[in-house]
């Protein structure tokens, strides 16, 4: 029943990861998208902790789904949300401790990730298992492939390296600007337009394919 | 003398040098959506200062009874059901678990307050209360009083001023910021902006400006640092 009233579960995957891309579509998760994409490796950890919670959560919502109250629902996600946000953090700092040192506080800050919560909210609360977890890792990867663009030209750029590799020649001068804070404001601002340019091109080439 | 000096600095590092917004990314969720216009950007300052305040103060409260390893009232719990032993109880699990059960309740706590006794400033607030739940700036707040003081012990350790003022000027550079930038998106509608940079796409970038300017602060703690011996 709910299937017919909602897009179906591989509908809801490739939404997530493109049509419906949680950064450059619906500007959730902005502070782990800004401050862990200096570099790639740090991105990707980021989007996989994000990836583990997102999944979890919405799989361990739609379980309760028919136990929730309405009025308790947020605190009931957001409490959820902090258990694996625990596990996860425990996990990083046992096993990738550098890593955990590097992204420091943005951690734990994935409890607040506005993403994780409104996937629950519009998403895992009202649909069966499978479609929630289809539906977390649709949008898990379009977090993933949205982080890596930025990283990508914040890192290329910054420090004229790709994952450590170096693939600018040495004589690149470094531009500082773009691995500290200004740079991830610059980055994300220019990369959403070119995104809403490119959104609006091709509306704009389906409106004439259907009007020919 | 030195505590004050040390007050001062808090203050000035965490409201200007290490803006929450501009240096540490967070609240931007609320810095592009509320800043459209000056009056709306100031509430929303105002009632995130607010709550950042209360909110600190519970956290540190509960960091440094309950839940650092070895706090007192912790210790006393162990001690009164199992006398004998003399293990260190570190709660330090259930710190993020906590924090935003604390942060929760003290946002309803605010509202329900609110409400009841002050319905013009409740008015002017409005839908922006409830939101503050999830604005990541208070999380940020409480887990940077943990990092000073779970565990850290001596003089380095944070007492209860110093964590309030940590807060205190959070919020108020989260203020400084959003209606910096509500003045300037104000202006910024009587430009002719390209179609796909409108709204996020010109305010981020006009964010990285602003995060340029701030960072001509770096520094300015040492030479006040320097200046206050």
């Amino acid at each position: 029943m709910a299937q017919q009233d909602g897009p179906t579960p591989l509908e809801r995957f490739i939404n997530g990861i493109l049509p419906e891309n949680p950064v450059y579509r619906q500007l959730l998760g902005m502070c782990p998208t800004l401050a862990v994409t200096n570099g790639m490796k740090a991105a990707m950890t980021m989007s996989a902790a994000v990836a583990f919670v997102l999944i979890c959560a919405n799989i361990v919502t739609s379980l309760i789904r028919g136990l929730l109250k309405p009025h308790l629902r947020i605190l009931v996600f957001t409490l959820t949300i902090a258990t694996f946000v625990t596990i996860a953090d425990r996990f990083l700092a046992a096993y990738m401790y550098q890593m955990s040192k590097q992204l420091g506080p943005y951690v734990p800050l994935i409890i607040v990730n506005c993403i994780i919560i409104c996937r629950c909210e519009v998403c895992a609360s009202k649909q069966p298992v499978f479609t929630a977890a289809s539906d977390a890792v649709g949008q898990s990867l379009g977090f993933a492939l949205a982080l890596a663009s930025i990283a990508t030209v914040r890192e290329i750029l910054g420090s004229g390296t790709w994952f450590g590799l170096r693939v600018l020649p040495e004589m690149w001068p470094d531009w500082v600007i773009m691995v500290l804070p200004p740079g991830a404001f610059l980055t994300l601002g220019l990369l959403l337009g070119t995104a809403n340019w490119i959104g609006s091109l091709r509306a704009k080439g389906s409106q004439t394919s259907q009007e020919g | 003398m030195e505590y004050l000096s040390s007050l001062i600095l808090i203050a000035v590092g965490a409201a200007i040098i290490n803006n929450f917004v501009l240096h540490y990314f967070v609240g931007v969720c609320p810095f592009i959506g509320v800043s459209r216009r000056v009056d709306m950007a100031f509430g929303m300052g105002c009632a995130v200062t607010f709550v950042i305040t209360i909110a600190a103060f519970l956290s540190w409260v509960f960091t440094a009874f309950v839940l650092q390893p070895g706090a007192p009232l912790t210790a006393w719990v162990w001690q009164t059901f199992s006398p004998a032993s003399d293990v260190t109880v570190d709660l330090s699990i259930l710190n993020y678990i906590v924090y935003i059960f604390v942060i929760a309740s003290s946002v309803q706590f605010v509202e329900m307050y609110l409400r009841k006794f002050f319905p013009p400033l409740y008015k002017s607030f409005g839908v922006y209360l409830p939101l503050i739940t999830t604005n990541c700036a208070i999380l940020f707040a409480c887990l940077m009083i943990m990092k000073y003081v779970s565990g850290v012990t001596g003089p380095e350790a944070w007492d209860l001023g110093k964590a309030l003022t940590l807060a205190i000027f959070g919020g108020v550079g989260f203020t400084i910021a959003i209606v910096m930038m509500a003045g300037i998106r104000e202006e910024l509608d009587h430009c002719d902006v390209p179609v796909p940079m409108r709204g996020a796409g010109i305010t981020l970038i006009v964010a990285g400006i602003l995060a340029m300017a701030f960072m001509g602060f770096t520094g300015v703690d040492r030479a006040l640092a320097n200046l206050m011996k």
